[in-house]
């Protein structure tokens, strides 16, 4: 019910209703982007990537947020990495 | 497709669940009893079933699976409501394809439709708007149902409709709101949960600020998440950070989607067009203040309720059905009398069996129980 999909503006449709039309996956269908616009003309939102969901851009998506959440998953796994580095060979199971 | 594949990366799953693993150790309470988090969104339900997350993931965590699935929610009587419009001549009743086979006391959308009711599955109410000028002649009915991720998108096609002069279009409202229902689970006695994954696209519209009561009144940590497998699993690692180190706070996950002050645009379309129901009934739950909301009487026209004279039937769910306990966590699916007896995705009795975001049909789909069940220790 919720699901929304990522997808990138490429083209404007019809401007006095916020219609633009967003290519997701591959395909092309209109989009109302009135909830992404915040006082900017219709054309300024043609290239930016946007969460869609029931036929409307929901929100921009933060491209910058993005890579800030992959960079610390990429860090955590490094960590991992480095903590299995120091693990001894065999583990011996206490009191056995 | 970007912004999705970077989050399913195996790699970074693998060390996600080993750091779960050594933090869940660092949790005293996870020594007497298993960890209880929340996921609130039936969409979280889906991705957890989907990637077999709680299979990687040690035995002392377990996740319940919350109200967050509004077809799930969503009461008999209201269903009965809907086919008694649709079933109207004048009518063309749309709706999204996911409640088309709730069952109602009668029947369903879809039985109703085999019938011969003009029911038409919709990707979006604009798409029911453009056929109720396509269709002059005729009734056009769009089903809102959902929670605020879904909200503005119908409040906007209100805001279109009347800005249009459009006379035969209209919504039959059964919107709900996250905070009540948060509250309202919040407040159930013996609460046993220990943490909440927040739902990323109702927070993508109401942001994450409105959270602060539940670190704050309740202590309990929240992390709103994204839904992808690694988003999930992020979230839950940062939840089980916080109980680690005794913190409870509201954090976010999800940041290329979410920020702290939501869609202010999405949100002053909901308050333009939509306000608050005293009451509204639950499936499973019964009723909860102020958790779903009606269309204002500047919208009245495009109310269906007020414009055809909905029955308002009110039916209580089948005795043998147990969608409430496994709404509140205190059973799971597969622990209910009917589950994949009498009631299956074919043939469901009760609503969790319905949409593929609800528990029950996850759990039939995706192998019926966890494995700590199924293999005694």
């Amino acid at each position: 019910m919720c699901l929304g999909i990522p997808g990138r503006i490429v083209a404007i449709i019809d401007a006095a209703d916020a219609m633009a039309m967003v290519e997701v996956g591959g395909v092309r269908r209109p989009v109302n982007v009135s909830f992404i616009l915040d006082d900017r003309p219709v054309e300024a939102c043609i290239g930016e990537w946007v969460l869609v969901h029931v036929g409307f851009a929901m929100t921009k998506i933060d491209e910058a947020e993005a890579i800030r959440t992959l960079e610390l998953l990429q860090e955590l796994g490094e960590l991992q990495a480095e903590l299995e580095g120091m693990q001894p060979e065999t583990d011996v199971a206490p009191g056995s | 497709m970007r912004y999705v594949d970077e989050f399913r990366d195996p790699d970074k799953a693998r060390a996600l669940v080993q750091d779960i693993g050594r933090l869940v150790l660092r949790i005293p309470t996870a020594r007497r009893r298993p960890l209880q988090v929340m996921e609130v969104c039936g969409g979280h339900t889906h991705t957890i079933f989907r990637y077999g997350i709680q299979q990687m993931l040690p035995d002392a965590l377990e996740y319940v699976h919350g109200p967050g699935c509004p077809v799930c929610v969503l009461p008999m009587g209201r269903v009965d409501d809907c086919v008694a419009l649709a079933e109207r001549p004048e009518v063309i009743f749309t709706t999204f394809g996911d409640a088309i086979r709730v069952p109602g006391s009668r029947k369903s959308l879809l039985k109703a439709k085999a019938e011969g009711a003009d029911i038409r599955m919709v990707y979006s109410p604009l798409d029911a708007l453009a056929l109720a000028r396509k269709n002059p002649e005729r009734e056009v009915i769009f089903f809102g149902l959902g929670f605020e991720t879904t909200m503005p998108s119908t409040a906007m096609t209100l805001i279109q409709a009347r800005a249009q002069g459009a006379r035969n279009f209209s919504l039959f409202c059964n919107h709900i709101t996250i905070i009540p229902t948060m509250k309202a689970i919040l407040d159930t006695p013996d609460l046993r949960l220990d943490g909440f994954v927040g739902p990323g696209h109702v927070s993508m519209v109401i942001g994450t600020r409105c959270y602060a009561f539940i670190a704050r009144d309740f202590g309990k940590p929240i992390t709103v998440a994204g839904f992808e497998p690694l988003d999930l699993l992020q979230a839950t690692w940062m939840v089980l950070k916080q109980l680690a180190e005794g913190r409870c706070e509201v954090e976010n996950q999800y940041g290329r989607v979410v920020s702290a002050d939501g869609n202010k645009r999405a949100l002053a379309a909901i308050a333009a067009v939509f306000e608050p129901r005293e009451h509204f009934e639950w499936r499973g739950l019964g009723s909860i203040d102020h958790s779903g909301v009606r269309i204002r009487a500047e919208y009245a026209a495009f109310d269906a309720e007020r414009k055809f004279g909905v029955p308002n039937v009110r039916v209580t769910d089948p005795k043998s059905c147990q969608c409430g306990e496994v709404l509140k966590g205190i059973i799971k699916p597969h622990q209910c009398r009917v589950f994949g007896t009498a009631c299956t995705p074919e043939t469901p009795l009760g609503a969790l069996m319905v949409s593929s975001e609800g528990a029950c049909a996850a759990y039939y789909s995706y192998g019926r129980r966890a494995p700590a069940e199924q293999v005694p220790v």
